[in-house]
């Protein structure tokens, strides 16, 4: 039997606002168990919630950024449950009046196909803090520190068909949030943790087939994981006739599989009324408007631009503005260099594998962007080849200095003067008589081919530092 | 010197007459000597209150002239104060000693006032007649065999028996004008939002409020000048400018108009109850008010509608007390839900019990839309009442209680009958509105409360026609002869 | 007014125990099986007073949240709060290592 996939997505994305949503305290990652847990986020008794302006405007700024409706009343709940990283035994969140509303958002599959997937809601709400179960003595430590961090819970609609358009959705949500700067979008930190709701039924049918909740998937690669996994462990269960059960699981990156989760079996009741501690949020058009007026370029328009003005492929513009750091990094090797065309070449093809291969982020780079232009620099004055300048990447990458100093004390300098290239040509022809031999005899078409033959040696000889051009023209004069 | 009004002490420490450190001290030995009669106490801070009131003298030495700089007074042990236990009347705060001041408090540590101790009070709030604290009942002093109202029913009992010159309460039903009526004291709920909720144990947020109770209005102004205004930490606290509410007691109360809302006297009303109501209406009538009949149509749906949305606020509230991160914790919990379930079980008293099971009930799911729905629908209705009557008057008048004082133990096992004393009070906090008990003489030796209700943000209204009253009146200088029951 | 609180006509039949204990699950309250009759008997009593509101007519009226008639400040995004860790886990039962202890939780 053939299955659609059905898959809806839930991303809770912590937003980069210095304090918590409803208390003072920082949400800076890292620190010691629970010395970012003030008496609001402890729930002592009496203490109250007063609600964070910049998380607001950040929510607000990802609506715009949608062009998602913006609630301009939004209200607060209460989620009722008992946990003990919930410290108030509910969870202030948004429940019938969310901050921002219908919206909807592309992607760009790897084979160019666009998908417009329907937004339902985005909410504010707190993060909850962290239980963690290593060695006391067979008991559980709870940490309050994470607790209160605004989260904006985006939610769309069961419009995603594959892990792969998951996964799309989610680099392309990434990369829109941390354009906007709403999000610092770490999601090692569990800045961005995704829940996954999936069913399966026949081909063709209309009809939801029963889901299952995955919870808390907090990598690109996990969740196209887990994606894979909940699709044949559902498929094989109806496939031998049974029913998938609705029930939330966990996917165990150690295992590599989903399990039932047991603290969630029995079933809940959120009981979700209006928090009473805090009245209805209203916001007017001056204050959406003076979040407009702040709004960055977003990715889709950065890419049409580099199409548009650099020239770029579709592909190179999507790869190169899909974050906002490397866009930036790109644009300023381009001001500098002036060439769009190399500078996207050196950026997606040297830069990106060193920091693949090194396990870098853009941030830490060696090689900064003015630095990177400089060697391209080199490159279009004909001081070094395109072969050398890989070279002269790789000791930048190590650390040597700037491309210059490199080129001047490993002397890779181009050779480009005419006396001592005709020199090297004259050497390369008298060695190898045979290879002339046949040059001469051959017909135009087989020339061009030996002729590459003579310029390999030439650039041998040379250490590869005779400019390329320069010898072409060379060896076609003197071998006619 | 306890026999003298806020008002007074205030002056006679200003001209060095006594000094705080005596007047604290003179507290301290009434309560030691009463209290063991009334348990209107449940923590007595000596030592604390001798250092705040020697703070006190040598900022009066200094010519520092500010209300209530060296008045001692009690707060309800619903408020959070630093170092000092804040139980809320239960097991399960019994050894909760918070590092942090409530607003209130914190403001009246600032006035310079000297805190005497905390006072008795209905488990979390949640009673009529203080027979829910895990303390056991304070008595009445005017009769200790009968309660003294709930839930600020300590504070209540410690002001008529002058134990405390002031004290703070709070309302969310009724709990600072039915105990303040009991016990024969002026109390005052304010408007909502009026006074910050930070640091006082919730209830119900939405009805919450504190107040100050006192023997007469104008120490009730002078307290409430003291707490009201806006908070930056409490989202519900209101931006509304203060007035010194104690700047229009003396006004004139000729062209006021004081609705009488039919059904504040219909058959439920105590006879005699109602008769020193009527008297004390016509006091007001004879300095120039006028009365007008008036109706309140919903008033009977006060009841269910309170019973529903304050036990589903409360049933949340009190979700966090869990044996976590503070509170009592069950002994040896097996797992984590013998944890939560068991501490709360025995933390937990059964009233407040079974005010989070009908909370929860309410808020359930297939039941929201019929019972916390449907009440805050009626709620506004309720609401739209006071707003149409107070277009014709400037403030209501009743009975703030169907009679006076009942026996201890007379409801305790019907908890329906024990809501029902609420009747004339829920409404006011329904709608938000300030609503004030002033002692309006007495019923077989049992004082009676008349019931005053403003327009929102009118507590200055209130205040100075309570005052005008007391002028014309002595009820509220009558004093108990406080005795052991026989 | 006040009309004593009787039982209108039912609109819900009166609470079953097995409401009552779910309840008590919700809210992680044991009750002690010897008392779940009794407890079930007082509050099926208050519901059947609350009840009352079903008789109300309410098509048309907005529900109320809140008696005041404002809208939620807005607080800066500034860090205020400073670690009090030392202060608050002094009064709490169990900590080990700056963390609150519970028993084991299982996901």
């Amino acid at each position: 039997m053939r299955w659609d996939v059905v898959i809806g997505l839930e991303v809770h994305l912590q937003l980069a606002t210095a304090s918590k949503i409803f208390s003072g305290a920082s949400t800076h990652f890292g620190a010691a168990p629970n010395t970012q847990a003030c008496a609001v986020d402890l729930a002592m008794p009496g203490m109250l919630p007063v609600l964070n302006e910049q998380a607001v405007r950040y929510a607000v700024m990802f609506g715009l950024g949608i062009g998602a409706e913006i609630g301009m009343r939004s209200v607060f709940d209460r989620k009722n449950y008992f946990y003990p990283d919930s410290p108030k035994g509910y969870q202030i969140s948004q429940f019938q009046e969310p901050v921002v509303g219908r919206g909807s958002f592309e992607i760009t599959l790897e084979d160019g196909t666009v998908r417009h997937i329907g937004i339902t809601r985005a909410h504010l709400e707190e993060d909850a803090g962290k239980s963690l179960h290593e060695d006391f003595h067979g008991q559980t430590g709870i940490d309050l520190n994470r607790a209160g961090t605004p989260l904006l819970e985006i939610v769309t609609d069961p419009d995603l068909r594959s892990a792969e358009e998951a996964v799309a959705y989610l680099k392309t949500l990434h990369s829109l949030v941390t354009y906007l700067g709403i999000s610092d979008g770490n999601m090692a930190e569990g800045s961005m943790r995704c829940d996954v709701n999936l069913s399966l039924r026949p081909a063709g049918s209309q009809e939801l087939g029963t889901r299952t909740e995955i919870k808390n998937v907090n990598s690109f690669r996990f969740v196209e994981k887990a994606i894979h996994h909940e699709i044949e462990r559902q498929a094989d269960i109806l496939e031998n006739g049974g029913r998938v059960i609705q029930e939330t699981r966990l996917y165990d990156a150690d295992r590599d599989e989903t399990r039932a989760m047991r603290s969630k079996e029995v079933a809940n009741d959120y009981r979700y009324f209006p928090e009473p501690d805090l009245l209805p949020v209203i916001i007017d058009e001056a204050f959406v408007d003076s979040i407009r007026a702040t709004l960055p370029e977003l990715p889709r328009e950065r890419r049409q631009r580099f199409v548009d003005i650099y020239g770029l492929s579709h592909y190179d513009a999507t790869v190169l503005s899909a974050n906002r750091a490397l866009a930036d990094y790109y644009e300023a090797v381009v001001s500098d260099c002036g060439d769009p065309k190399i500078a996207a070449n050196w950026v997606q093809g040297e830069l990106l594998g060193q920091l693949n291969r090194s396990e870098l982020a853009l941030a830490d780079s060696p090689v900064s962007a003015p630095a990177l232009a400089g060697l391209i620099r080199r490159i279009l004055d004909n001081s070094i080849s395109g072969k050398i300048a890989k070279q002269v990447f790789e000791a930048m990458w190590a650390g040597e200095g700037d491309a210059d100093r490199i080129i001047e004390a490993r002397g890779l300098q181009q050779v480009s003067d005419s006396g001592a290239l005709e020199t090297m040509v004259d050497e390369v022809i008298s060695a190898n008589p045979e290879q002339l031999a046949q040059y001469l005899a051959a017909d135009e078409a087989k020339r061009k081919k030996l002729l590459g033959f003579f310029v390999g040696q030439v650039m041998k000889v040379s250490k590869g530092q005779a400019n390329p051009q320069m010898v072409n023209e060379l060896l076609a004069r003197k071998l006619s | 010197m306890h026999t003298q009004t806020v008002a007074e002490l205030a002056r006679q420490l200003r001209e060095k007459q006594f000094s705080s450190v005596e007047l604290t001290r003179s507290y301290l030995d009434r309560i030691q000597a009463l209290d063991g009669v009334l348990n209107s106490f449940v923590t007595i801070d000596e030592s604390g209150a001798l250092a705040a009131a020697a703070a006190a003298d040598a900022r009066l030495a200094k010519g520092d002239t500010a209300p209530l700089l060296g008045i001692p007074l009690a707060h309800k042990d619903i408020f959070c104060t630093r170092g000092l236990r804040s139980s809320c009347g239960s097991r399960m705060l019994d050894n909760f000693v918070p590092p942090y001041d409530a607003t209130v408090v914190a403001r009246l540590r600032t006035a310079g006032t000297v805190m005497l101790g905390k006072t008795n009070m209905d488990e979390f709030a949640m009673g009529s007649s203080n027979e829910t604290s895990f303390y056991g009942p304070s008595q009445n002093p005017w009769d200790t065999s009968r309660v003294p109202g709930g839930s600020s029913g300590g504070s209540a009992a410690a002001v008529a028996a002058m134990l405390a010159p002031m004290a703070t309460g709070t309302d969310t039903g009724g709990s600072i004008r039915q105990p303040a009526a009991f016990c024969g004291i002026t109390g005052l709920k304010p408007t909502y939002g009026r006074v910050s909720r930070l640091g006082m144990v919730a209830f119900a947020s939405s009805l919450d409020q504190a107040g100050p109770m006192a023997r007469n209005a104008e120490d009730c102004a002078l307290l409430l000048n003291a707490i009201a205004g806006v908070d930056p930490l409490d989202s519900t606290s209101a931006e509304e400018p203060v007035p010194d509410f104690t700047a229009t007691l003396e006004r004139p109360l000729a062209g006021l108009r004081i609705g009488l809302p039919r059904e504040y006297f219909g058959s439920g009303l105590d006879d005699a109850t109602g008769t020193r109501i009527h008297a004390a209406l016509a006091l007001l009538e004879q300095q120039g008010a006028t009365l007008v009949d008036v109706s309140l149509p919903h008033t009977g749906l006060s009841i269910p509608t309170y019973y529903i949305i304050a036990p589903a606020e409360a049933s949340t509230n009190l979700s966090r007390f869990d044996g976590v991160r503070y509170g009592y914790r069950c002994e040896n919990p097996a797992d984590l839900h013998d944890l939560y379930t068991r501490s709360r079980e025995e933390g937990f008293g059964d009233e407040v019990k079974r005010r989070i099971l009908v909370g929860t009930y309410a808020l359930s799911a297939g039941y929201y839309d019929a019972y916390y729905k449907k009440a805050q629908q009626v709620r506004r209705l309720i609401r739209q009442d006071f707003v149409d009557c107070f277009r014709e008057v400037d403030i209501i008048a009743g009975p703030t209680t169907p009679g006076p004082a009942f026996a201890l133990g007379a409801k305790t096992s019907d908890p329906l009958s024990m809501y029902l004393e609420d009747v004339y009070t829920l409404a006011v906090n329904l709608a938000g509105l300030p609503g004030m008990s002033v002692p309006a003489g007495f019923s077989n030796g049992l004082p009676v409360g008349l019931q005053l209700i403003g327009g929102h943000f009118d507590e200055a209204r209130l205040l100075n026609v309570a005052h005008q009253l007391q002028q014309a009146s002595d009820w509220h200088l009558q004093q108990p002869d406080i005795k052991r029951p026989k | 007014m006040t009309t004593p609180p009787t039982a209108p006509p039912a609109t819900h039949a009166a609470v079953q125990q097995d409401e009552i204990e779910k309840m008590a699950e919700l809210a992680r309250i044991r009750i002690a099986d010897h008392q779940i009759g009794e407890v079930t008997e007082r509050i099926a009593d208050i519901l059947a007073m609350v009840d009352q509101l079903q008789a109300v007519d309410t098509a048309g009226v907005e529900a109320m949240a809140n008696p005041l008639d404002a809208v939620q400040r807005l607080r800066p995004d500034i860090v205020t709060e400073g670690d009090q860790r030392e202060v608050f886990q002094a009064i709490a039962p169990a900590v080990e290592n700056g963390l609150y202890l519970v028993p084991k939780v299982i996901d």
